[in-house]
């Protein structure tokens, strides 16, 4: 690259291997005053090497037809891969604050709408569900109730037993210091039955169920399987959701006494063998300070943590945008969202029956 | 005349503030194959989803069977919707059934027949596409062309009046393409059915078409038959059977 009377000359070739240490070197010629570029001794040239001379163009506001001298090689290549004659679009309009907070009020009302016309519906067809199968795929309940439940329940055992080792084991140390060795079994009775139990089940089934709900009819939204069925005359929500739907709700009263008798067992390791306490001693102190009330308001929560968890991961996953990661972005927060809104109904649940 | 099957009249249809169909009127007959076309993006796959409300028409009007479908009652439309069968561009099988459960789904779902009838009725279908083999098989393990045509056999497994297919040979090899030509045509004669069908390839309309729709910048710029378009003036349509691309 050189300047001579008033002609910037470019040679040999202008290719994307080139043009970066050309780029560098034309700045530096930026205030010679240039007004006709030679191009004839340029061997070879590709659409870098074009993007290279309208930039040129571009920057030193000249006009292509008068101001370019070219070989044939050049000419050719330029008729292509020039990018003088291509309409720039329009730029993105940046909306102002209040256009901004107003479409925003605007999408979080329809999505709230959106939200209550799922609800109701999903509640409607489970409902209906109950006594006319039709609509919904032969065998799907037990098949969802198999992964919901039976495929949670290692997870869920191995969880509680830790939580119930974790939970005697620190309270222990405390109770022993007052020779209240005892009060280990109402602290595990309580704590598990009431809270840990069903919000430990809640978690994982958020994880665990929750993702695959969202990610699962997002992937099928996607892939226009939705809309398949819509064509069949099929209501996705009676042939997906209300399966999950009906499984989940026969799966979590069971998966959260396991959760419970198995995180009691862990308490009941650690009063045995940290606290020498008698396990019929411990047993027997449980049943003493449990009521039936305690279990029925563990596991009636537990219900509407199941709810919740397949009417989030439901609302993501028919509202995906994008592809695939449209998909992982709504399984995050349907997650992020049902472990949100199961510690939110437990907070309500303890003001209801505690406060 | 006969008296349409499918009528749109000033459909309007939007996506967000763009619009793609701009005051569209066209009629599908019975019994005939009508073929729609058109250069990518001007919205075809529009049209059919805005007549089967997939997408909600912005305005206008659309009956199907002579009833207007934009303020129809759902269970009404599902009615409707019973009686005819979509072909995706992609397929769009359900990936977590096996292909025998694929094309069960709309036999379990709207009719009382017996598992034996059901069986025995996809057999044939798959037959019909010529993938008996495939049976057991799932989605993922079918090439671009198999789900196609097992797309294909779930959507006539109803036998139904009207069928949609949405560019059905894209992707295929000629051969197979043919096949499914002359399996659309053994279906018009068969059952009767009217088939809407969006494509590009030319070898295909010359071979199934009766009548052409031809879409331009979300307007219809031609509507007739095949030998009208093949005759017609209009120089788009001209250079696409010339030239045999747009």
């Amino acid at each position: 690259m050189e300047i001579r009377a008033r002609t910037l000359f470019l040679e040999g070739e202008l290719t994307k291997l080139t043009v970066p240490a050309l780029l560098d070197k034309f700045s530096k010629y930026l205030e010679n005053s240039i007004e006709t570029i030679d191009l004839m001794n340029v061997t070879k040239i590709d659409s870098a090497g074009i993007a290279f001379i309208d930039e040129i163009i571009s920057q030193l506001k000249f006009d292509p037809e008068k101001s370019l001298t070219m070989n044939k090689i050049v000419q050719k290549a330029y008729s292509t891969f020039t990018s003088v004659n291509i309409k720039s679009v329009s730029p993105i309009i940046r909306l102002d604050f209040f256009t901004k907070l107003g479409t925003g009020f605007f999408d979080f009302t329809k999505s709230i709408s959106n939200g209550i016309i799922l609800i109701a519906d999903i509640f409607f067809w489970s409902f209906v569900g109950i006594f006319n199968k039709k609509g919904q795929r032969k065998g799907s309940v037990i098949q969802q109730a198999l992964f919901i439940g039976v495929d949670a329940l290692g997870i869920i055992a191995l969880l509680s037993m830790i939580l119930g080792l974790i939970l005697a084991l620190q309270s222990a140390a405390q109770l022993r210091q007052f020779g209240a060795n005892i009060f280990v079994a109402d602290l595990m009775g309580i704590s598990m039955v009431t809270e840990m139990g069903p919000i430990l089940t809640a978690i994982i089934l958020a994880g665990r169920s929750g993702s695959s709900i969202a990610s699962e009819i997002a992937t099928m939204q996607v892939t226009e399987e939705i809309d398949a069925l819509k064509m069949m005359a099929i209501n996705p929500i009676r042939y997906i959701v209300v399966p999950k739907f009906h499984a989940i709700t026969i799966c979590i009263p069971l998966l959260v006494t396991a959760s419970t008798l198995i995180g009691i067992f862990g308490g009941l390791i650690i009063a045995v063998t940290y606290l020498d306490l008698s396990p019929t001693v411990f047993i027997n102190r449980i049943f003493e300070i449990l009521t039936l009330r305690d279990a029925l308001i563990g596991l009636g929560k537990s219900y509407f943590f199941a709810w919740v968890i397949v009417i989030i991961g439901s609302y993501y996953g028919f509202n995906v945008k994008g592809g695939a990661e449209g998909v992982g972005k709504v399984t995050t927060q349907a997650v992020v969202a049902s472990i949100f809104w199961v510690i939110i109904l437990d907070a309500i649940n303890s003001l209801i029956f505690y406060f | 005349m006969k008296e349409p099957i499918i009528s749109v009249k000033n459909l309007v249809a939007k996506y967000g503030d763009e619009t793609i169909l701009n005051d569209i009127s066209v009629d599908i007959f019975p019994q005939e194959i009508t073929v729609i076309l058109g250069g990518s993006g001007c919205g075809k796959t529009t049209l059919i989803k805005n007549i089967l409300k997939l997408y909600q028409p912005f305005s206008g009007s659309v009956k199907i069977f002579n009833k207007e479908v934009t303020s129809i009652e759902e269970q009404e439309f599902d009615k409707i919707l019973s009686k005819i069968g979509m072909l995706f561009q992609n397929g769009a099988l359900l990936n977590s059934l096996s292909v025998f459960d694929n094309v069960a789904i709309p036999l379990e779902q709207h009719t009382d027949l017996s598992k034996n009838v059901i069986e025995k009725m996809i057999k044939v279908k798959l037959d019909l596409v010529n993938l008996s083999h495939a049976i057991k098989m799932v989605p993922a393990e079918l090439s671009g062309g198999m789900k196609k045509r097992v797309a294909l056999a779930r959507a006539i497994a109803l036998d139904p009046d009207i069928l949609i297919c949405d560019e059905p040979s894209a992707g295929l090899d000629p051969l197979t393409s043919a096949s499914l030509d002359e399996l659309i045509l053994k279906l018009k004669d068969l059952l009767n059915m009217s088939i809407v069908i969006v494509t590009h390839e030319l070898a295909s309309i010359h071979r199934i078409a009766d009548r052409i729709i031809f879409l331009d910048n979300g307007k219809v710029l031609f509507s007739g038959t095949l030998n009208e378009a093949k005759h017609t003036e209009i120089p788009e349509i001209k250079t696409f059977f010339e030239v045999g691309k747009f």
